[in-house]
C-alpha cells in the first residue's frame, strides 16, 4: 500500500537525482518516515495534554499544536493546499477563538474531581473497543471491499502529474461540488449571524436609531392639530 | 516502515479515541469538550486526506475542505452559546450544567 | 274471543303505563279495570264454550322461533284447565284492580301501579293459555318479573327493594330448574309443543339420560327439574324464603299475586304436565312430599308471627302445599279445586287485611290491634267468612277441597299418601288454631292501638268492600257449586284430557272405602284448633304467653321461621358475597385490571420513569451515549465478518 510511491510529486522530486536517483529517493523516504513518526507522535502527545491540562490556556495551546502536527501529515500526504488550510482557518481563527474565549471566562485552574475515576474504567474500555475496530482495517490486513470504489461517481483522477493540489481541489469543488460549497458558504454565514446575534449586548443607556421603528410611525402618534388662541402659546398644554 | 495507509489510519484513530476520552471524562470545563470535538474532526480530516490518496479520488480532500467548514461555523456558534450560558450562570463548570435533566 | 281475554290487559297496561301521565289516575284506573273486567266477562261466556269442545282448541297466532329442531308458535291452549284457570285469574285480577282503586288513593303512581297489575295479568294469562313449554316460561318469567316489579313498588323504601330483589333471585334459582327441565324435555322428546310431548310421555318411561356424569331415568329427572321451577314460583319448602318478604308490596299486590294468581302457577304447571308427571312416579312422590312437609312447615311458622300479612303470606304457602301433595298422589282435579277456592278466600283475606290496615292507618303489628269488630264491622264479617272457608269449615268452600285433597292422600295408599295425610291434618289444626288468633287479636278485646290512630279507625269505602263482596261470594258457594265438576261424579266429563290420570293412580271415585273417622278428622281437626284459639287468646290471655316463655327456644325457631332465612345467608348469600368480592377485588382488580389497564399504566409509569433518569443533563453523558451506540453498532456490523 505505497500510495505515496504513486505521487505525481514522488517523480518529480529527484529532478537533479539523475546522478544519484536511487539514494536520493531513499534519502527522502527515510526523510519521510521521520518526519511522519515526529509528525505523528507530536500530535498524540498534545492530543493528550489536550485532555489532560489543568491550566485550560495551556490546553489551547497544545490543540494548537495538535493541528500544526497534522498539517505537516497532510503535506506529506500530498495535500499541501489542506494543510495551509488548516493553519490559517484552524489554528488562526479556530484556535484562536478558542483563546479568547478562555481567557474571556476567567476559568480557574480544575482540579481533578473525583468523578474522573468512577467513568474511566467503562470509558476505557470503550474507548480501547473503538480504537481496535477503527484499526483493524490496517491490522488484518482487511481489503476495501471490490464494490466499494464504484459508490459514488467513479473514482476521479488525481489529476495528470504536475498538478499542483490547489488545482486538483479547484478542478473538482467548483464543478462537481459548487451546490455544497455554496451551502458552506450559507452555514458559515449563518454561523456568523448566529454568533452575532447570540452574545450581542446592548448597552442600557445608549441611543441609537431603530430604522424599522421610525418608518412605521403612523400621523396619528406624530401630529396633533391644536386650536391656540391669539397671542397664546402652546406652553399650557406642555408642548415646547 | 514506510507510513503507508495503516499508519495514518491509526494515528487518526487514536486522535479520535482522544477526543471521545476528552468528551466524558473531563471535570473541568466545557471548553474542553469542544476542543475534543476538534480534535475529533481533525481525525476526520486525516482520514479522509488518507483515503482520498489512496483511492486517487479528490472528493475526500474536497470533504476534507467542507467539514473544516463547518467545524469553524460550529465552533463560533459553540463558544457563542457558551458565553451567553457563561453571563448567564457565571460558571462553566461541567458539573453544574444539568439544566435540562429529565 | 281468548285472544281478547289474553291480550286486553296487555292493551290496557300499555295504555296506562306509557300514557298514564296524559291520562291521569282515574283515566288509568278506568282503562286497567275496564279491559280488566270485559276480560272476566269474557272469559265467565268462553268457559261454557270451552266445555263443550271435546278436545283442546288451539288458537294459533304466529311463528315464533323455527331453529334446528325447535319449532315453537304463539298459540292458546284451551282447554277445561286453561279454562278454570282464566277464571280465576281473570276474577281475582278484576277485583283486585277495583279493590286498589280505593286502597291505593293518594298514592303518587297509580297509573304505574294500575298498569303493572295488568301486564302482571297478562303474564299470568299467558302463562295459562301456552301449548308448549317456551311460551309457559315466557308467561313463567313474565309473572317472575311483574312480581319484583310490584313488590319493590315503593321503591323508596330499602325493606321493599331488598324484597323484591329476594323475590326475583330465589325465584331464579327455580327458573333455572325449570329452563334445565325444558332442555331435557327436548332432549328427550324433541319437541317443545304439548300434544306432541304428551303424546310421546308414555314411550319415555324406562329411559335414561345422562345428567352430570351418571344415568337417570329421563322423565323423573325432567319431572324433578320443571318441579324445582315450580317450588320457586309457589314458595315450597326451599325456595320459600321469598314470600313473606313479598309482604313489603302493597296489599292489593299479596292479594292477586301472593296468594291468588303467581303462586299457583306451580300448582297449575304440574297440573298441566300431568300427562308427564304421571309416568314418573317418582317425580310425582317428591311433589307429595315437599308439599306435605311445606305444608306443615309453614304452619307452624303462622302460629307465631305478629305481622297481619304475614300470617296469611304463611297460610298461602302452608295451602299450597296441600295443593302440591295433592297432585302428588295424582289428584289433580283436587289440588285444582283447591286452587280454585284457595283464589277465592285467601284474596278476600288479604284485602279485609287490607282493609284493617287501611283502617289502622298502615298499622300492621297485630300486638297493637285490638277491639275493632265493633268499628268496621262489615270488614270484621268477610275476614270471618274467608278465614271459616280456609279452616275448612262444611258448607264452606274451603272445607270441600281441602277435604278433597286429605281424602285422595288417604286413599292413595303409598306411604307419601299417608305422610302428606298425617302432615295435613295437623296442618288443618294449625290454620284453624292461626287464623282465629289473627281475627281475635286483631278484631276483639281491648284495642292496644294508639289514641291517634284509634281516632282514625273507619270502614272502607265501597269500591274497597264491593270486590270483597264477590269475593265472598266465591269463597262461600264455589265449592258447593263446583264440586261435582271438579272432584265429583262428572269429572272425567269436565276435565277430559286437560288432565291425566292413569288408573292405577286414581285415588276418588276409586270405589275404595274411606274410613268414617278418617273423612272427619280434618273437620274436627279444624273445630279442635278454633276452640284452642279461643282459650288462648279469648278467655286466658296469659297461656301464650306463659308458653312462649317456657318453650322459649321453640318459641324462638317458629318466629324466626325456622332459621331458613339465617341459614341461607350463611350458605349462600355470603358465600356469593364473598365470591363476588374476591372476584371483584382480586380477580377483576388486582389480576384484570392488575395486568391490563392499571398494571399497564403503572408500568409504563414505571417505565418512563427510569428512562427518564437517563436524561441527566449532562451533555457528556449523551455524548457518552451516542458513543456507546457508535460502538455497538460498529461491533455489530463487525464481528460477523
Amino acid at each position: 500500500m505505497d500510495a505515496i510511491k504513486d505521487h505525481p510529486h514522488a517523480e518529480e522530486r529527484p529532478k537533479g537525482a539523475s546522478r544519484s536517483t536511487h539514494s536520493g529517493l531513499a534519502v527522502a523516504m527515510i526523510v519521510q518516515i521521520v518526519m511522519f513518526y515526529i509528525f505523528a507522535a507530536v500530535a498524540v502527545a498534545s492530543g493528550v495534554m489536550v485532555i489532560a491540562a489543568r491550566n485550560p490556556v495551556h490546553s489551547v495551546l497544545f490543540l494548537i499544536l495538535a493541528f500544526f502536527n497534522s498539517a505537516g501529515l497532510f503535506i506529506l500526504l500530498g495535500a499541501e493546499f489542506l494543510a495551509m488550510i488548516l493553519v490559517i482557518v484552524y489554528v488562526g481563527a479556530v484556535a484562536v477563538l478558542f483563546l479568547f474565549v478562555v481567557m474571556m471566562l476567567d476559568i480557574d485552574f480544575a482540579q481533578l474531581r473525583s468523578g474522573f475515576m468512577r467513568y474511566l474504567p467503562v470509558g476505557a474500555l470503550i474507548g480501547i473497543i473503538l480504537f481496535a475496530e477503527l484499526i483493524s482495517f490496517a491490522l488484518l490486513h482487511w481489503v476495501i471491499a471490490p464494490g466499494v470504489t464504484g459508490v459514488e461517481a467513479a473514482p476521479l483522477p488525481k489529476g495528470g502529474i504536475g498538478i499542483t493540489n490547489t488545482r486538483a481541489l479547484g478542478d473538482v469543488l467548483y464543478t462537481r461540488y459548487i451546490f455544497a460549497f455554496q451551502a458552506s458558504g450559507v452555514i458559515l454565514l449563518i454561523a456568523m449571524i448566529g454568533a452575532i446575534v447570540l452574545t450581542l449586548r446592548r448597552r442600557p443607556d445608549s441611543r441609537r436609531q431603530s430604522i424599522s421603528e421610525q418608518l412605521a410611525r403612523t400621523r396619528a402618534e406624530t401630529i396633533e392639530i391644536v386650536k391656540v388662541p391669539l397671542g397664546g402659546g402652546i406652553a399650557a398644554r406642555g408642548g415646547d | 516502515m514506510a507510513p503507508g495507509l495503516p499508519h495514518y489510519l491509526t494515528v487518526a484513530a487514536i486522535l479520535f479515541t482522544l477526543g471521545i476520552f476528552g468528551i466524558f471524562l473531563n471535570r473541568k470545563n466545557v471548553i474542553i469538550i469542544m476542543m475534543s470535538i476538534e480534535l475529533m474532526l481533525l481525525a476526520v480530516n486525516i482520514n479522509f486526506v488518507a483515503f482520498s490518496v489512496l483511492l486517487n479520488d479528490m472528493a475526500g480532500q474536497v470533504f476534507a475542505m467542507f467539514v473544516l467548514t463547518v467545524a469553524a461555523a460550529e465552533a463560533a456558534i459553540g463558544l457563542a452559546i457558551l458565553v451567553v450560558y457563561f453571563r448567564n450562570r457565571g460558571t462553566i463548570q461541567v458539573e453544574d450544567i444539568r439544566m435540562m435533566r429529565g | 274471543m281468548a285472544l281478547l281475554i289474553v291480550l286486553l290487559p296487555l292493551l290496557a297496561s300499555f295504555i296506562a303505563g306509557f300514557f298514564g301521565r296524559a291520562i291521569g289516575d282515574r283515566g288509568a284506573q278506568l282503562v286497567t279495570c275496564g279491559g280488566m273486567c270485559i276480560s272476566a266477562v269474557l272469559a265467565i261466556v268462553l268457559f261454557p264454550q270451552i266445555l263443550a269442545h271435546e278436545d283442546p282448541q288451539v288458537v294459533t297466532m304466529f311463528q315464533w322461533i323455527v331453529s334446528g329442531g325447535v319449532d315453537v308458535e304463539w298459540s292458546l291452549r284451551l282447554d277445561t284447565l286453561s279454562g278454570v284457570m282464566l277464571l280465576v285469574v281473570s276474577i281475582v285480577s278484576a277485583m283486585v284492580h277495583i279493590y286498589s282503586i280505593g286502597y291505593m288513593h293518594g298514592d303518587p303512581g297509580i297509573p304505574r301501579f294500575m298498569a303493572y297489575l295488568s301486564l302482571f295479568t297478562f303474564f299470568m294469562l299467558a302463562l295459562v293459555t301456552a301449548n308448549n313449554f317456551v311460551q309457559m316460561f315466557f308467561g313463567w318469567e313474565g309473572v317472575g318479573l311483574c312480581s319484583y316489579l310490584l313488590i319493590g313498588y315503593w321503591y323508596d323504601r330499602a325493606s321493599a327493594n331488598a324484597a323484591s330483589i329476594k323475590a326475583f333471585i330465589v325465584n331464579r334459582i327455580g327458573d333455572f330448574g325449570f329452563a334445565l327441565g325444558i332442555f331435557a324435555t327436548f332432549v328427550i322428546f324433541g319437541s317443545l309443543d304439548f300434544d306432541t310431548v304428551f303424546g310421546k310421555a308414555p314411550s319415555a318411561v324406562g329411559t335414561t339420560i345422562s345428567f352430570l356424569g351418571w344415568q337417570v331415568p329421563s322423565l323423573t329427572l325432567a319431572c324433578i327439574l320443571l318441579f324445582i321451577g315450580a317450588m320457586g314460583k309457589s314458595a315450597q319448602l326451599g325456595l320459600h324464603t321469598w314470600l313473606p318478604d313479598a309482604m313489603e308490596g302493597p296489599t292489593p299486590v299479596s292479594a292477586l299475586i301472593h296468594a291468588a294468581t303467581m303462586v299457583t302457577a306451580g300448582v297449575f304447571m304440574v297440573a298441566r304436565l300431568s300427562p308427564m308427571f304421571e309416568y314418573a312416579p317418582g317425580a310425582l312422590a317428591v311433589v307429595g312430599v315437599i308439599g306435605g312437609t311445606t305444608a306443615f312447615f309453614a304452619g307452624t311458622i303462622g302460629m307465631a308471627q305478629n305481622d297481619i300479612k304475614r300470617v296469611i303470606a304463611y297460610s298461602t304457602c302452608s295451602q299450597l302445599g296441600y295443593m302440591f301433595f295433592g297432585a302428588g298422589v295424582s289428584a289433580y282435579g283436587a289440588a285444582i279445586f283447591h286452587l280454585f277456592t284457595h283464589a277465592f278466600f285467601k284474596a278476600l283475606l288479604f284485602l279485609c287485611a287490607g282493609s284493617v290496615i287501611h283502617a289502622m292507618s298502615a298499622e300492621q303489628d297485630m300486638r297493637r290491634m285490638g277491639g275493632l269488630w265493633k268499628k268496621i264491622p262489615y270488614t270484621y264479617a268477610l275476614m270471618w267468612i274467608g278465614s271459616l272457608s280456609l279452616a275448612g269449615i262444611p258448607f264452606f268452600s274451603g272445607y270441600f277441597s281441602k277435604d278433597s285433597i286429605l281424602e285422595s292422600a288417604w286413599l292413595a295408599g303409598t306411604p307419601v299418601g299417608k305422610y302428606s295425610f298425617t302432615l295435613g291434618v295437623f296442618t288443618a289444626f294449625l290454620t284453624a288454631f292461626y287464623s282465629w288468633r289473627l281475627l281475635i287479636m286483631t278484631f276483639h278485646g281491648e284495642s292496644r292501638a294508639d289514641h291517634e290512630t284509634q281516632h282514625h279507625i273507619h270502614e272502607s269505602p265501597w269500591v274497597m268492600l264491593a270486590p270483597l263482596f264477590v269475593l265472598a261470594a266465591g269463597a262461600i258457594f264455589a265449592g258447593f257449586l263446583f264440586e261435582g265438576w271438579f272432584v265429583g261424579p262428572e269429572r272425567s266429563e269436565f276435565w277430559k284430557h286437560s288432565i291425566l290420570v292413569l288408573p292405577q293412580h286414581q285415588t276418588l271415585g276409586s270405589g275404595r272405602e274411606l274410613p268414617v273417622l278418617i273423612a272427619f278428622l280434618p273437620l274436627i281437626a279444624g273445630v279442635v284448633g278454633i276452640a284452642l284459639a279461643y282459650v288462648c287468646y279469648m278467655f286466658r290471655p296469659d297461656i301464650p304467653e306463659r308458653v312462649s316463655t317456657q318453650f322459649r327456644a321453640l318459641y324462638l325457631f317458629l318466629l324466626n321461621k325456622w332459621y331458613f332465612d339465617e341459614l341461607y345467608d350463611r350458605l349462600f348469600v355470603r358465600t356469593a358475597f364473598s365470591l363476588g368480592d374476591g372476584l371483584w377485588k382480586t380477580g377483576d382488580g388486582a389480576i384484570i385490571d392488575g395486568l391490563g389497564p392499571d398494571g399497564i399504566a403503572a408500568a409504563t409509569r414505571e417505565l418512563a420513569r427510569e428512562a427518564s433518569r437517563l436524561q441527566t443533563g449532562y451533555v457528556y453523558h449523551y455524548a457518552f451515549a451516542m458513543l456507546i451506540g457508535v460502538v455497538a453498532l460498529v461491533t455489530w456490523y463487525l464481528v460477523p465478518r
